[in-house]
């Protein structure tokens, strides 16, 4: 900004993998102490950028300069000495090790220490966080922090290693609203202190909320580029997708009958107290509120891993209040859970063997597996979830998220449930991705009679895909939005206030 | 470790506390046991076990595991010994240890290379590395011990040194062997190089994540040579060690050491799943273990029922350290 050369700019980069063009005759260009925002869909060719600016992958063709010099070719060790810092979506610490050793370790290595100086580690550990205003336990165990401490680590390990431009992959998706503020702040700090941040992101909201200039790359190539205020939420959908996205309301259908799944005053102790909530068929409520608020143990609850202590749960009038996830999914409930990669998927196994574990009694009765209807069902799931895959064969491991997150609904649907609670279904999944999700929710809803319970951050999503949509705070139905006043800035509103209550 | 921010809810000071327990009830049971005969017995037993203990501790906090250290210190004790007999040498006491560290560092190159080059898992390959010393060993060089008669002078001087000679109530004399300051000096370099070089900070962090230390910019690789290689330097020193305190080299011996110095590492706070462990901890989990099998054998207990014992502290060790390490991430 306050120099017209470029930190680094990237002129006609191509990558090629194999018969795959993962960038194709792009440019990018990142000036000093500005933030810039990098928007596309998974598959598009962000990540492979980042992996060119940070030296992991050499381009076929096209130069790299940094501060209007040739680069040459760029390995990891020239990157970081050119100041480029990534923060990996895993942040590549080391979790038994402590603050301050984590924050240091790199900057000694990089000196070329044999011996480690405490006493200078512990300075430069304090310097550095006072330098972000944060505040962490210097000697704690870094795994002992939780997800939003653990960024900060990775992002104040970087500025130590005197980084320029922190590249930061997907940094929203695990934290919550005020960490997200928190993470702004802490982004405009580092500016100020001019160090240049590309912002790699496919949530609109942080795009135009945080960035002053905006790239959009599509297949491989760069589709848009331009200042922030050139841009509003439709144009960079259409530029991440290619197409128009509507923003929409569901409606469900008329109530009729019984609810399709009750909590009659469910309490637990400490989690949930005294909560009541009535889901008819075809409908689709949203769940909000901050994390502790209770909106997982809600899950929980119904899915038998954390029993009522008082109070009960009912499908279709009958009280099946369960006790272990057995007994939940015999009742018709499915749940998936947030974290599908840790808590529901087998990563190196394929979409078949993961589509059936949940239903297996159904395909083995016996003792062997009924390998035919399992192959039909799975083709069948496959697709009514228009997974994007080349056969059922291959390894969920290799599926883009939006895929992965597709193939964990079907496996749950393959089990005949009746009620289905997603947490946070769309996390980490694309604009496009996440349309395409929403359809099959709305379409198994309504023709199908599914109540669907969905909990999640993400306020337009609530606003454009439930027909109604409860608030929680201190394991309590705050309040409740339907019908025309559900709207974002009501929605918004809402959570506001209970954050005005708790504190 | 990472330092807590109170001390008396570190490992070591858990681990402390149940040594001074056990001692204390041990005492309780058997006055005998603080007579300074039997301290003094104590602290001999925990010097071959204990330098083991420290090239165990190192791979383990590297993610690792190592079951070759017992064949190691075989081979190289009586390579060295059978030399020394067959060929008539007469080198003192310092170039027959020198030969035997260097033997187990080969030894230890060996594991190295094959965990890092072939990507191997640390069991496998120090299963089959133990297997092939112990076999190369006997099947090339022999079968035959090396007794008192023809056992090296100078070992046995250096075996027989006490640094306090005493006498007991029978008029037998009894010492603190010389050995127990190689066995001091050793835990001390290592915990030095563990917790204050950058070589000692890698092994943690390639423990905790290899992932993230070759990002970092962590020569893997050297890590790996470091930890295995120390670990089978100090396999061969011990093995020559114990050799020359029993004035024998036996090319079987060291049989199911395994299961006493992984119990003993595991005892002492060291995680099975790498990035943890201390030499501190380590040190107090050897005295326990060595403690509790020596009480076993004043009891007059069966040395098939000590097994069973030691498998015992190992299994609920490893559970203990698995919770904690649970409790952590929570």
């Amino acid at each position: 900004m306050t120099n017209p050369t470029p930190l680094i700019e990237m002129r006609g980069i191509t990558k090629r993998f194999g018969g795959v063009t993962a960038l194709d005759d792009v440019s990018l260009s990142i000036m000093r102490g500005e933030i810039h925002c990098l928007a596309g869909e998974n598959g598009s060719g962000k990540s492979t950028i980042i992996k060119v600016m940070s030296g992991v992958y050499q381009p076929d063709a096209g130069s790299i300069l940094i501060d209007g010099q040739p680069a040459g070719v760029l390995d990891p060790v020239k990157s970081t000495a050119a100041g480029i810092q990534v923060i990996y979506q895993d942040f590549s610490l080391f979790p038994t090790l402590s603050v301050v050793e984590n924050l240091t370790i790199n900057s000694f290595l990089r000196e070329g220490a044999r011996v480690v100086d405490r006493k200078r580690a512990r300075a430069m550990a304090r310097e550095v966080l006072a330098r972000l205003d944060v505040d962490l336990p210097l000697d704690a165990a870094v795994e002992t922090l939780p997800t939003s401490g653990r960024q900060l680590v990775a992002i104040a390990r970087a500025v130590l290693a005197d980084a320029r431009l922190i590249i930061m992959d997907e940094p929203t998706t695990a934290l919550t609203g005020r960490e997200v503020e928190r993470l702004f702040r802490i982004t405009r700090d580092l500016q100020a202190h001019g160090i240049a941040i590309l912002f790699v992101s496919h949530k609109m909201r942080e795009m135009l909320d945080l960035s002053e200039r905006l790239t959009v790359f599509r297949n491989g190539r760069k589709v848009a580029e331009g200042a922030i205020t050139d841009f509003d939420e439709a144009a960079i959908t259409r530029a991440m997708t290619g197409r128009d996205l509507e923003a929409g309301h569901y409606d469900a259908p008329a109530i009729q009958g019984t609810p399709r799944l009750e909590y009659r005053d469910v309490s637990v102790p400490g989690r949930l107290s005294g909560v009541s909530l009535k889901l008819w068929p075809g409908e689709v409520v949203g769940v909000s509120g901050l994390i502790g608020s209770g909106r997982t143990e809600l899950a929980l609850a119904a899915f038998g891993m954390l029993p009522p202590a008082t109070g009960a749960v009912l499908v279709d009038g009958r009280d099946v209040t369960p006790r272990s996830v057995q007994q939940a999914i015999a009742a018709g409930i499915a749940y998936v859970p947030e974290d599908r990669l840790s808590e529901g998927l087998f990563l190196t196994r394929s979409i078949r063997d993961n589509s059936i574990v949940s239903s297996i009694r159904r395909f083995a009765p016996g003792l062997w597996l009924n390998r035919k209807a399992a192959a039909d069902a799975t083709r069948e799931m496959f697709e009514g979830m228009a997974i994007a895959a080349p056969s059922s064969e291959v390894a969920v491991g290799t599926l883009s998220g939006g895929n992965q997150q597709r193939v964990m609904i079907g496996r749950w649907l393959m089990t005949g449930a009746n009620v289905l609670i997603l947490n946070g279904p769309t996390v980490g999944v694309d604009v496009g991705s996440k349309a395409t999700i929403h359809a099959i929710i709305h379409r198994m809803a309504r023709e199908e009679g599914l109540a669907v319970l969905m909990i999640s951050d993400d306020v337009p999503e609530l606003v454009a895909n439930c027909n109604r949509v409860v608030t929680m705070v201190h394991g309590r139905i705050a309040a409740e939005l339907s019908g025309p006043s559900l709207t974002e800035d009501a929605l918004n509103d809402s959570l506001r206030l209970n954050i005005a209550v708790s504190a | 470790m990472s330092a807590e921010t109170a001390w008396w809810k570190s490992t070591e000071a858990m681990v402390a506390g149940i040594l001074l327990l056990a001692m204390v009830l041990i005492g309780l049971v058997n006055p005998a046991f603080w007579s300074l005969e039997n301290l003094f017995s104590l602290a001999r037993s925990n010097v071959v076990i204990g330098i083991m203990a420290l090239g165990v501790l190192l791979v383990m906090i590297s993610g690792g595991i190592d079951v070759s250290f017992p064949a190691f210190a075989a081979a190289a004790a009586y390579l060295v010994v059978r030399a020394m007999v067959d060929w008539g040498w007469s080198t003192g006491v310092l170039v027959p240890f020198l030969l035997a560290t260097l033997l187990g560092a080969a030894m230890g190159l060996v594991n190295a290379t094959l965990v890092w080059k072939l990507r191997m898992i640390p069991l496998i390959v120090t299963l089959g590395t133990a297997a092939m010393a112990r076999g190369l060993l006997n099947g090339v060089v022999g079968t035959s011990n090396v007794n008192i008669n023809k056992y090296p002078k100078s070992l046995i001087a250096f075996g027989k040194t006490d640094l306090i000679t005493l006498t007991n109530a029978k008029g037998a004399s009894f010492g603190l062997p010389a050995t127990v300051l190689a066995y001091l000096g050793l835990a001390l370099v290592i915990h030095l190089v563990l917790s204050r070089t950058m070589i000692g900070r890698s092994v943690y962090a390639y423990g905790a994540s290899p992932e993230a230390a070759k990002r970092v910019g962590f020569k893997t690789g050297r890590t790996l040579i470091f930890v295995y290689v120390t670990a089978g330097a100090l396999a061969g020193f011990a093995g020559l060690l114990q050799s020359s305190m029993i004035w024998m080299a036996n090319p079987r011996d060291f049989v199911g050491w395994e299961l006493d110095v992984i119990a003993a590492v595991v005892l002492g706070g060291a995680s099975i799943f790498g990035g943890r462990g201390s030499v501190l901890g380590t040190m107090l989990g050897v005295f326990i273990l060595v403690m509790i099998k020596n009480s076993l054998i004043l009891m007059g207990i069966d040395t098939t029922w000590q097994r069973v014992v030691v498998g015992l502290m190992l299994i609920a060790a490893v559970a203990l350290t698995a919770l904690r390490d649970r409790k952590a991430i929570v």
